[in-house]
């Protein structure tokens, strides 16, 4: 195992050396940072030119990765082309981030698997029909538009009916709260809607694999042996059916993690928190983009977390099913 | 080992000689398929004709007993009417400005008018038009150009293969949405951009759809059937065109389906973010995003749109399991 994941961890390292060279040329290629400045007649051609020998821009291509290489592997993230180094900006960000993305992860899990074996047990159902009727709804839902609805429709029409702010629509936290307890409290009324979003686009796939994986499970051969040797329902449910039945849905909630990534920007996006999702956009379609060390920052760190939960998925489908083994 | 005597019945199926003893002489180890054979022998000796049927005649005739993919097949077919044909037929063009604006749904304008005076119901049907457009070609380049690479891969392995794994490798390590919204900021600034979003989209999907070719036929490439083929010395083509091909057929249909849900998806986010279809052309995506800032005084620029973009991806993927469930060759629901 310890040797697999050596070779895993390897190949991993592999992909995002050769990734991040062409996302760089990517990035790099797809505008100029000093168009606006350009365009601007009060700015005199000097400025400009120092412009772009601060931000490198004189340099060739290759020479500029070459620079963004050895700077990163000091830990140096380089300067944005808004001033100041990106390195002190990321980790704050990817704290809100992780802010958001977490409480969904943990409560889409318990949702998901928790959805999934009620409808397997209890097939064809009410609670089967109604849960598979709702992750239809939301599959097929967009993020933005889940979130949407949930900040104009029900968050307002919630505070208006209190008659002060109960969900709160913009923004992580609410900047001046001092005391570790409100600076908490704040923190997670901030937290509910966001939080809500992404579990209801995430929840609805996994309920699904969950649903379908129990049932497999429960036409297994061995699951009528341990009804056939009289043990009480709960058991043969719950130690011999469900342990099984949660193998294949490990991996998918393990891939499935770019996925709530790239949801989490959009969500950042509508509920206007600083995290990562907005740092990437800004720097992509900010007034001084593509602001390239930003995007490089915000999209090696999503690499690295996904390449991480890859070989993760792997490793864990290998743990709980012993018949898996790896060469 | 079968008893000797169950050889020779078996053999003497194919030979119309001797009346065979059937029903009960049929072992049960037998696998279904040989079992209908057998009794479709039977009921012709009968006297009765039972019609051979095709793969596609099968697949058919369960897709439409499949109440949900009927549902999805009628709703996206109407939907598809409306943004296509309905703008013949509709007073308003989308681009144009009535004199009329932020009025709520009306007999005259039945989505409502912006806030600069655009027919909603104008709108709304050209925007539908682009993303279901935007979505075909996506899932028809990305089909065709998946399921070559994977079936080359799978068929003829080595160096094609492992550089397509590589390959989507490296597709992986970044969602998705992340790589198009870098490649899209380049792309969205040129107008009438609507197809290159679609090439985008596609440069990416057809990852998918090739490993999933790839798997099929790396199965099959080992496959006793396959094996006889290569011995009475038939061409690969043949060889793929005739029997791999065919057993694949399933995953890839039900793929392009899924890919076009994912596809009107997508490419409402990148609009939605102001990536993608840029203005005076119009997607769903791109008109949710301006009904966003009055949502909660406008509520029907909004629900109008969202609406629309639901239930396409509702119907797509209705369609996708009715297809999914017809094209299983496991299947054996009465049809």
């Amino acid at each position: 195992m310890g040797a697999y994941i050596l070779r895993r961890l390897g190949a991993g390292l592999l992909v995002l050396i050769v990734g991040t060279f062409f996302l760089y040329l990517l990035v790099s290629l797809s505008g100029n940072p000093l168009a606006n400045l350009m365009a601007n007649p009060h700015i005199s051609p000097a400025t400009i030119r120092a412009a772009r020998i601060e931000l490198h821009l004189n340099e060739p291509l290759l020479q500029r990765y070459w620079t963004w290489v050895t700077g990163m592997v000091q830990g140096n993230f380089g300067i944005s082309t808004q001033g100041g180094p990106v390195g002190p900006q990321v980790w704050p960000r990817m704290w809100v981030t992780l802010q958001m993305v977490i409480p969904a992860v943990i409560l889409s899990v318990i949702l998901g698997i928790g959805l999934g074996v009620i409808s397997a047990v209890r097939q064809y159902s009410i609670t089967d029909h109604i849960s598979t009727g709702l992750a239809y709804i939301f599959f097929a839902t967009p993020v933005f538009v889940i979130a949407i609805l949930l900040k104009d429709f029900l968050a307002v029409k919630v505070d208006n009916a209190v008659g002060h702010t109960v969900l709160y629509t913009v923004g992580q936290n609410n900047p001046g709260t001092t005391g570790a307890w409100s600076v908490f409290v704040d923190a997670l009324a901030h937290d509910v809607l966001p939080v809500l979003t992404l579990v209801l686009i995430t929840y609805a796939s996994w309920s699904r694999y969950q649903r379908a994986s129990m049932l497999d499970v429960l036409n297994a051969d061995y699951i009528r042996l341990a009804r056939a040797k009289g043990l009480s329902r709960r058991r043969v449910l719950y130690v011999h059916a469900l342990r099984n039945a949660l193998i294949p849905v490990t991996t998918v909630i393990a891939l499935d993690f770019a996925a709530i990534l790239g949801g989490a920007v959009i969500t950042e996006i509508v509920y206007g928190w600083e995290g990562m999702g907005r740092f990437l956009f800004t720097g992509l379609t900010g007034p001084v983009s593509p602001d390239v060390n930003v995007v490089m920052a915000a999209l090696l760190i999503v690499a690295i977390l996904v390449v991480l939960f890859n070989i993760l998925a792997d490793v864990l489908y290998g743990l709980l099913d012993p018949r898996i083994r790896y060469a | 080992m079968p008893e000797p005597s169950e050889i020779t019945r078996v053999h003497s199926i194919n030979s119309s000689a001797p009346p065979i003893p059937l029903g009960a002489a049929v072992p049960l180890s037998v696998s279904a398929d040989v079992r209908q054979e057998v009794a479709a022998l039977a009921a012709a000796q009968a006297g009765l004709n039972i019609e051979a049927r095709s793969q596609f005649q099968m697949a058919r005739a369960r897709f439409f007993h499949h109440k949900l993919a009927l549902f999805g097949l009628f709703t996206f077919v109407a939907i598809l009417l409306f943004s296509t044909v309905g703008p013949l037929f509709w007073k308003y063009n989308y681009a144009q400005v009535t004199n009329t604006f932020i009025s709520g749904p009306s007999l005259a304008h039945p989505f409502g008018t912006d806030t600069v005076g655009h027919d909603m119901f104008a709108q709304v049907m050209s925007a539908t038009s682009t993303s279901i457009q935007t979505a075909l070609v996506v899932a028809g380049i990305s089909t065709v150009v998946g399921a070559l690479i994977g079936a080359w891969a799978g068929y003829y392995g080595k160096w094609a293969d492992s550089l397509l794994m590589r390959f989507t490798d490296l597709i992986l390590i970044v969602p998705a949405l992340v790589i198009l919204l870098v490649v899209a900021n380049t792309v969205s600034k040129t107008a009438n951009n609507w197809f290159w979003i679609a090439l985008i989209l596609a440069g990416l999907f057809w990852t998918v759809l090739a490993r999933l070719v790839r798997g099929v036929f790396l199965s099959l490439r080992e496959r006793e059937f396959i094996e006889a083929e290569h011995a009475i010395g038939a061409s690969d083509a043949r060889i793929i065109l005739r029997h791999m091909i065919p057993n694949a057929i399933g995953s890839i249909v039900v793929n392009a389906t899924l890919t076009v849900a994912l596809a009107i998806l997508v490419e409402a986010a990148l609009s939605f973010l102001g990536l993608g279809i840029q203005p005076p052309e119009v997607s769903l995506g791109y008109l949710i995003s301006q009904a966003e800032g009055d949502a909660t005084v406008l509520p029907y620029l909004f629900y109008f749109p969202a609406g629309f973009l639901i239930l396409i991806i509702l119907a797509v993927n209705f369609i996708g399991d009715g297809l999914r469930d017809a094209l299983d060759p496991q299947q054996r629901i009465r049809a």
